[in-house]
């Protein structure tokens, strides 16, 4: 198992953050988040996953057949449910922003200061 | 095994979802009934729930799926009586916010209920579960919650810019966690936070101090530790008033407990050769964020936002409490949170009142409006000496039991902090009560070293006169738990043992992974010399009070050539507070990378 699955992880990570520190438009900035976010889907499947492991499908397969761990592909599952509902929520709330005062630029926004 | 353990989450969550499918048909008084009888109810059930864990924690294994030769694969709730206690307290301030709010958004339906018996879901599940995947789904369900409830108003562009920057820092912080989590999957394969503390052992390499800073990151940005703070004020300013009682009041700090929780229960046992190394920096951050919070507390005008500074110090006393790292100190903690969410929630509730009453929380543009409200005054003074944590009130006792236990490993240094801490908040609040309700003091042509107002909307409908009394009477029953708290006797010694039950990690273990009956021990009766505390105490009060009474009189020296300096540090400090999403994510970035460097480096160099 290489290193790179976990380098892409930490970079996709760190290129989320950046997208958000200088994003200049919410609905931009939202789509960072979600670029940040899919590090954590990346993590998670290579941490389960075996080489020549087959699906974690074991109806069929002989007993000691390599699999790759179906826990976390659980758990990314969940995830994207969950952030799919945050994702929403924040394009929403967005949408709001530009309905009220036609912008979305982060830098434009002074209401709330000191 | 208890068949109640599941319901503190099931009751809220299927009321919610019956509210949101019948909204159209349900008559506004049935649903509000319905949601007040459900978190009336999960009340109770947490109340049981924290009895029976008395003897010994509730462990409750879903669908039957026990561990077995040590090996956890199904999900549990571990109720101790802190998780327990917090579920109630958590459905107490709920309860209170949704009485408050009978008078409030008549136009829009039950959705806010909904969303408030979300959140009360959400809350009690994260308190109450022994898993930490189940841990993060909790976490997130509860921010989901929280974002639309910030920002409800949606009419209001600095409702959405508030909401925006809450919900965007705690996702990442979110994420953050969820980081952590997957690299404590991959080391030790399990998800059963008792599990991972067995596998764990005393193993204290570079991955898993990666994982335990990413997770405590993650709960620090929720909880609003230096320099993870920023969203919270910007939130709180734009929150609906009975919202704001609830991130206040328990969001924040349950943020605090997930910290002392995932710390207790996983990683005690890889740091209790470098205790000394976490403890350094813990007490440095709490430190920072108690006085930076109190600084900007009292530097604001806008009500809500200054008691939302003073929350920012007030948790930066709580991290201090944890950062002690003791079982009398986590004690102090416990009942420092319930004392100050009550007296907390009691402020913002009477902030609700003014706005409700006079359309504005700006100090200055409310002076002497509030005169005939006496008794609305008197409840807002009482609960500003809960906060400045006077003899008599929870707070008092919290205090004393963190310095108590700070003194007893040579830390007693820390009392400053509290002083500082509780000189400036209370100060800061009792200023409000001297100018909004006794008319002390100049309006807006006061000097105000460059605060600025905000636009605040109208919560309800028809301005009205007088106060009416549903709405009254949760503020004024929250002070007075908060007194009756602090004067009942015991209460010090069951939060003692609830603690050392928290602290126990083989107990715990051997409870959860091999359904060990060890029954609690109760804590040892414990007498410290009340003296020193009690005359600190009254100090901070009195300096509080003087510190008020000053700055409505024209001798404060604003413009003295001595206060420059501080006058010059708290623009400074302000200007950092921009609102500006990028600048919080950069120090919250910052702040994570620090966090992990210097931790490591401790380490490693110990």
């Amino acid at each position: 198992m290489s290193f790179f699955p976990y380098v892409l992880a930490a970079w996709l990570f760190i290129i989320g953050l950046y997208g958000i520190v200088t994003s200049r438009n919410f609905v931009h900035l939202v789509i960072c988040l979600a670029v940040l976010q899919s590090s954590t889907y990346v993590l998670l499947l290579s941490i389960g996953y075996r080489v020549g492991g087959v699906a974690p499908v074991f109806a069929g397969v002989k007993v000691g057949t390599p699999a790759v761990d179906p826990v976390v592909q659980a758990l990314m599952l969940t995830d994207i449910v969950v952030e799919a509902t945050v994702v929403a929520l924040l394009l929403a709330l967005a949408l709001q922003l530009q309905k009220h005062t036609n912008t979305l630029d982060p830098d434009k926004l002074k209401a709330l200061e000191g | 095994m208890s068949t109640l353990a599941p319901l503190p989450v099931v009751i809220p969550l299927s009321v919610a979802a019956i509210l949101s499918a019948l909204n159209k048909f349900l008559h506004r008084r049935i649903s509000e009934a319905l949601a007040v009888a459900a978190t009336v109810a999960t009340g109770v059930i947490c109340g049981v729930l924290l009895l029976q864990s008395q003897a010994q924690p509730v462990i409750h294994w879903f669908g039957g799926w026990t561990p077995r030769a040590g090996v956890a694969l199904g999900i549990s709730f571990v109720i101790d009586p802190i998780g327990a206690g917090a579920a109630v307290f958590a459905s107490l301030l709920v309860l209170a916010a949704l009485v408050f709010s009978l008078h409030y958004f008549d136009t829009v339906g039950t959705l806010f209920h909904v969303l408030m018996l979300g959140f009360l879901g959400a809350m009690c599940g994260f308190t109450l579960t022994g898993d930490v995947f189940n841990l993060f789904v909790f976490f997130e369900l509860m921010s989901a919650s929280a974002f639309a409830l910030c920002g409800y108003k949606v009419e209001e562009p600095e409702s959405m810019q508030g909401a925006l920057n809450f919900a965007v820092t705690n996702t990442v912080g979110a994420f953050l966690v969820l980081s952590g989590i997957a690299l404590l999957y991959g080391r030790t394969g399990a998800l059963n936070m008792a599990q991972i503390g067995r596998t764990l052992g005393g193993n204290l390499d570079g991955l898993v101090i990666t994982a335990f800073v990413f997770i405590m990151a993650g709960f620090f940005i929720k909880a609003a530790v230096f320099p993870f703070h920023f969203w919270l004020a910007d939130a709180h300013a734009v929150a609906p008033t009975p919202v704001c009682v609830l991130f206040s009041g328990i969001m924040v700090e349950l943020g605090l407990y997930a910290v002392q929780r995932v710390y207790w229960t996983m990683f005690d046992g890889s740091f209790a050769a470098h205790r000394w190394d976490l403890r350094a920096l813990l007490l440095t951050l709490g430190s920072i964020t108690a006085v930076l919070g109190a600084v900007m507390c009292f530097g604001q005008r806008h009500i809500k936002r200054l008691l939302a500074f003073s929350t920012v110090s007030h948790v930066g006393l709580l991290t201090i409490g944890f950062g002690v790292l003791k079982a009398g100190a986590l004690a102090g903690v416990t009942l420092y949170v319930l004392g100050h969410g009550l007296v907390k929630a009691a402020l913002f509730l009477v902030a609700g009142l003014l706005l409700h009453r006079f359309g504005s929380v700006d100090e200055l543009e409310l002076h002497g409006r509030a005169r005939d409200l006496r008794a609305t005054g008197a409840v807002f003074f009482v609960a500003a000496l809960g906060l400045a944590a006077m003899p008599g009130f929870a707070t008092f006792r919290g205090e004393s039991g963190i310095i108590d236990a700070a003194g007893s490993i040579g830390q007693g240094w820390v009392r400053a902090i509290f002083f500082i801490s509780g000189v400036l908040t209370a100060g800061a609040v009792l200023r409000v009560w001297g100018r909004v309700f006794r008319g002390m003091g100049k309006g807006e042509e006061a000097e105000t070293a460059g605060a600025k107002k905000i636009n605040e909307g109208r919560e309800t409908t028809q301005p009205s006169h007088g106060i009416p009394a549903v709405m009254f009477a949760p503020a004024f029953v929250l002070v007075l738990l908060a007194i009756a708290l602090g004067m009942t006797p015991g209460i010090k010694h069951a939060a003692r043992t609830a603690a050392m039950v928290m602290q126990d990690r083989a107990s715990y273990q051997a409870r959860v992974l091999e359904h060990a009956w060890i029954p609690v021990a109760p804590a040892q009766e414990e007498h410290t010399p009340m003296g020193k505390g009690l005359a600190w105490s009254f100090a901070t009060t009195a300096a509080a009070l003087l510190v008020a009474f000053l700055s409505l009189s024209r001798y404060w020296p604003s413009k003295h050539a001595l206060t420059r300096p501080a006058a010059i540090t708290v623009r400074g400090l302000r200007s950092i507070h921009s609102g500006h999403i990028g600048d919080y994510v950069a120090f919250l970035t910052f702040g994570v990378a620090a966090f992990g460097v210097v931790l490591a480096a401790l380490v490693h160099f110990h």
